[in-house]
């Protein structure tokens, strides 16, 4: 089968390349997954969790990514995710994370409470 | 020691001193050019995928975007300047604000009013010591932007370009900073981010229409093409805004780095020939010394021979 060459990319670095035959990512009008194949699209991504099943030249596996918002555009086999903040769910520090969500919480800021809940939904989704 | 000669003494230890200051700087400024570099191109993919996102978007759909179509008659456009918080640098800010009046002296004869947004203490000097009025304002990132720099940047930008031109809002943004082609090489320029034109995103994004044969996959878009430009060109203007501060501060630190290499090798030429200057003073007071001996001993030699007769 053929593959997807993906591209996550955040704001300041490139977060993960590789091959993937599934991608499955949350768009402003609900979850889409992306096979090879797909039409060309450009979608506007919610914060969420997106998983990339990996195939081909990077092995089998699931790599999951905390994304802040973005786009997501796909064509001719190319899927880029693009974000201002990525993170792959193995980058989470998860106290970390849980902390900065009580913080949020106590502070009443929604911002950083959603992107507290982004980043832990990831890592659950990861395991 | 003669005081022709402690004076000289003096002024070499001094420029020693001076000298190992710009010394020290240019090294600083090289490891920072370092750092500046490869945050540019860590960028890089990013800017590279949203710019080739938004000429899929210009070109696959017939959208009628304010942000993408020119206004048949602008009115109000504003230029966003980037300068450095520190001088030290050569001709690097001067450079810059040249290139930014002459973008305002252009705009300014098509009829549009101009608003100024500075980045940077020295180009704000500029501009508030001739009384200009400046709209916005940043200083103290300039050494070293993040991306949440470029974002606080980008706001008030992306918010005016809504905004009817009567009330505070413009048609167009323009922008001048110092692109960094190589170590030596840095040249200020002046650009239009927005509306974009379609011949300068091609060209921003030549690598794009390589790729293909020159023709655009029909996109799908989710939700809808208004929505997805509506999300689209303000992360635009940020990722560009964004590459232009990192870019800008490269060049700063290569501007350093020239500037304190220059003053080294001055400091130096300095202390050569004022060791030469000393060496010769004390070459003439060693002389003067040997003379003055000469002249007394003969002196003494005369009067004691004018005695004995």
């Amino acid at each position: 089968m053929a593959e997807l060459h993906v591209e996550l990319v955040a704001a300041d670095r490139q977060v993960w390349s590789g091959e993937a035959s599934l991608v499955v990512a949350r768009t402003t009008s609900g979850d889409i997954g992306i096979m090879p194949g797909h039409q060309p699209l450009l979608a506007v991504l919610r914060p969420g969790a997106v998983t990339i099943r990996t195939a081909g030249a990077t092995g089998e596996g699931t790599v999951v990514a905390a994304v802040h918002g973005g786009f997501l555009s796909y064509t001719d086999g190319k899927l880029s995710l693009l974000a201002e903040i990525a993170e792959l769910a193995e980058e989470i520090d998860v106290e970390r994370a849980e902390r900065a969500r009580e913080q949020a919480r106590t502070e009443q800021d929604e911002a950083a409470e959603g992107r507290a809940d982004v980043r832990l939904a990831a890592v659950s989704a990861g395991h | 020691m003669g005081a022709q000669l402690r004076i000289y003494k003096r002024r070499i230890k001094s420029v020693t001193a001076t000298k190992k200051i710009t010394r020290a700087m240019e090294m600083i400024a090289a490891s920072r050019i370092i750092k500046a570099q490869r945050k540019v191109a860590a960028s890089k993919p990013y800017a590279d995928e949203l710019t080739a996102a938004v000429t899929a978007v210009a070109h696959g759909s017939d959208v009628k975007h304010p942000l993408t179509t020119e206004a048949e008659r602008p009115r109000r456009a504003a230029v966003l300047l980037i300068t450095s918080d520190r001088g030290l640098a050569g001709g690097y800010n001067s450079n810059a604000i040249k290139a930014h009046e002459h973008l305002v002296g252009e705009l300014v004869s098509r009829g549009l009013r101009v608003d100024s947004y500075v980045v940077g203490r020295k180009g704000l000097a500029y501009l508030s010591f001739r009384e200009r009025k400046v709209t916005r304002s940043w200083t103290g990132f300039t050494d070293n932007p993040e991306y949440a720099d470029a974002k606080r940047v980008a706001e008030p930008l992306i918010e005016a370009l809504g905004r009817d031109p009567d009330e505070g809002g413009v048609d167009e943004v323009h922008i001048a900073y110092t692109e960094f082609e190589s170590m030596m090489t840095q040249t200020p320029v002046e650009r239009r981010l927005l509306p974009l034109t379609l011949e300068k995103s091609a060209e921003d994004s030549a690598e794009v229409f390589e790729r293909g044969p020159g023709i655009h996959p029909l996109y799908d878009f989710e939700p809808s093409p208004e929505q997805v430009l509506d999300a689209l060109l303000p992360r635009y203007l940020e990722s560009r805004i964004y590459n232009a501060l990192l870019q800008a501060a490269a060049s700063k630190h290569a501007a350093t780095r020239r500037a304190m290499k220059s003053a080294t090798d001055n400091a130096e030429e300095l202390i050569r020939s004022l060791t030469r200057l000393a060496n010769a003073a004390r070459q003439a007071e060693i002389t003067q010394e040997i003379t003055e001996i000469v002249g007394g001993a003969s002196a003494l030699a005369d009067a004691s021979a004018g005695s004995e007769r």
